[in-house]
């Protein structure tokens, strides 16, 4: 690397694998904060998805044809380098689904409607995800289990006396989101996940907004079951993973019945395969699987623990420029404090959609929404924030291109 | 440039947005609807009053709250519609609206854009009878 400083990511350097972000918009380059969301591809995942469909393309398991052999060995390993990035103890942990959104109802269905009954308590927060949050919600009411919301203040922190107050010997399942993607918290899982096993209860970590930017280790966190999605790190659309311990995965109902997931079938009956693959019934993700498994390699090859900082900083950096002004309202933790590569923030007088709607004239991509978090949204008392997040080649420019920008949506509406 | 950008924001609008016509209530409405644009948090209730004839719209009024759009939309329909009949009302459709606006409307923001225009339908449907929903949504 060209870099001096070993402990700072080479942004030049990787903004060389993305071609994507010298595209141009009305003579501007591209500034894409839209990270959170999703994330861009580099070349050699791109490569990755492509080699796949020139060279390897079959279908796994079944075919004892070389090329399915191939596939299927790739499609395996994937599984180990993907439980070697979190920390799992092997492939057996490791399902791979759609998204983040698929594995917490794979969860909530094989685990949630099977188990849980009235007199039985699911413990959330008030910052999940709708992926989450609607999904126990739901489990909630088919099973007639109580679903409680651990309280988060003002700016953005959990109520951890709340969160003891809440987790009893009546929790079966604590779910909760590692990194928040409105707030950018991030939660103390590993104290939640102590608590949690005091009282026998499960822990479910979202971490859509956390592996993708910083070491997860779930041997660390003690997580029971963790949840993320490929296109938010560095990987394709389409695939996302379930950790789960062992113990549980071999415990717990399939969630979905088909090819792949069996063992023996008769018409009378059916048995189930080995971990992981009783958790994935048909065609799996084969080309998305084997890409996530390159995307792995691509982030460690920079180190997780530097994406971390970069993160931070960028973060800071965007929490100190939009302090300079006294119309623009931020949400989450207060600058100094560690957060994951995001800031949703509030302009007077400037509707986020209206605000978005200018920025990319400037070609500045970011979110306006609510971001999947209405409820919270709805606490905070306005209907939309906008939202910018960052990745690992994202710069202090980019940030500067934004706030600069947002002088000509004050001369529009305010 | 694409639609969309600062392009849609040109003076009338913006002039609406900041200053908005007939904004509030009015005192006796024939009748008044609320609806809403799930997605982007806008929401639009509207007034309006009947001539005697049941059919000649006489006033309008509205109270909102979201992008400059959706109320910059509402305030120049507020406009539009009075001395209209409401079988004119109903036949509106998204392309009167845009027409209104006078500018072209990016495909993500035509919701906004209509939801004046929908609240005030429903309102009319539900007051002779056609219709039942409490709240009318972009969604749907
Ligand atoms: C915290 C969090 N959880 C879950 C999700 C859902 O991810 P996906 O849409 O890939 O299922 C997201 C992504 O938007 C997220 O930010």
């Amino acid at each position: 690397m060209a870099t001096t400083e070993p402990d700072i990511l080479d942004v030049e350097r990787i903004r060389d694998d993305f071609p994507i972000l010298d595209r141009e918009f009305s003579g501007n380059r591209v500034a894409y904060l839209d990270n959170a969301a999703t994330t861009q591809t580099p070349e050699p995942v791109v490569e990755t998805i492509a080699g796949y469909y020139r060279t390897t393309n079959a279908n796994v398991h079944r075919g004892l044809h070389q090329l399915s052999q191939e596939a299927s060995v790739a499609y395996e390993e994937a599984h180990d380098r993907v439980a070697e990035f979190i920390g799992a103890d092997g492939r057996e942990e490791v399902v791979f689904t759609k998204n983040t959104t698929e594995s917490e109802n794979l969860v909530a269905y094989a685990y949630g409607l099977t188990e849980l009954g009235p007199g039985d308590e699911i413990v959330t927060t008030e910052m999940e995800h709708h992926s989450s949050l609607v999904t126990w919600q739901q489990i909630g009411k088919r099973t007639g289990a109580d679903v409680k919301y651990i309280r988060a203040d003002d700016e953005g922190h959990l109520d951890m006396d709340h969160a003891r107050e809440l987790i009893t010997d009546d929790t079966e399942m604590v779910s909760v989101v590692h990194v928040s993607n409105t707030f950018g918290t991030v939660n103390p899982v590993g104290t939640l996940a102590d608590i949690a096993h005091d009282h026998d209860a499960y822990i479910f970590v979202d971490g859509a907004q956390s592996v993708p930017n910083r070491p997860v280790d779930v041997t660390d966190i003690d997580a029971d079951f963790l949840a993320f999605s490929g296109h938010k790190m560095c990987g394709p659309t389409g695939i996302g993973v379930l950790y789960g311990k062992r113990h549980i995965l071999e415990e717990m109902e399939p969630f979905l019945y088909g090819g792949e997931m069996i063992k023996r079938v008769t018409y009378e009956d059916a048995t189930w395969n080995e971990l992981p693959w009783k958790y994935e019934a048909g065609t799996p993700v084969i080309c998305q699987g084997i890409a996530l498994a390159e995307a792995c390699d691509y982030l460690d090859d920079i180190g997780m623990e530097k994406i971390r900082r970069h993160e931070d900083e960028l973060a800071q950096y965007t929490l100190e420029r939009l302090g300079e002004f006294d119309d623009i309202e931020t949400f989450g933790p207060p600058a100094g404090e560690e957060r994951g590569g995001l800031v949703a923030f509030d302009i007077d007088g400037v509707h986020a959609h209206d605000l978005s709607e200018i920025l990319n004239d400037y070609a500045v991509a970011v979110r306006a929404g609510h971001h999947c978090t209405q409820p919270l949204h709805e606490k905070l008392g306005v209907a939309a924030t906008t939202r910018a997040s960052f990745y690992i080649y994202n710069t202090e420019d980019e940030i500067d291109r934004l706030v600069d920008a947002l002088d000509d949506a004050r001369a529009l509406f305010q | 440039m694409g639609i969309g950008g600062s392009d849609m924001y040109r003076q009338q609008i913006l002039d609406h947005y900041k200053n908005p016509r007939n904004y509030g209530e009015l005192e006796d409405p024939t009748f008044t609807h609320v609806g809403e644009n799930p997605v982007c948090g806008d929401t639009i209730r509207m007034d309006v009053v009947l001539a005697d004839d049941e059919d000649t719209i006489e006033r309008v009024a509205f109270r909102g709250d979201g992008c400059a759009i959706s109320q910059a939309s509402a305030s120049m329909l507020s406009e539009e519609l009075a001395g209209m009949t409401v079988e004119e009302l109903r036949e509106m459709d998204r392309d009167d609206i845009i027409d209104m606006l006078g500018v072209e409307i990016s495909a993500m923001r035509v919701k906004c854009a209509v939801l004046a225009e929908k609240v005030a339908q429903d309102g009319a449907e539900i007051y002779f009878g056609e219709k039942d929903v409490d709240k009318t949504t972009t969604e749907d």
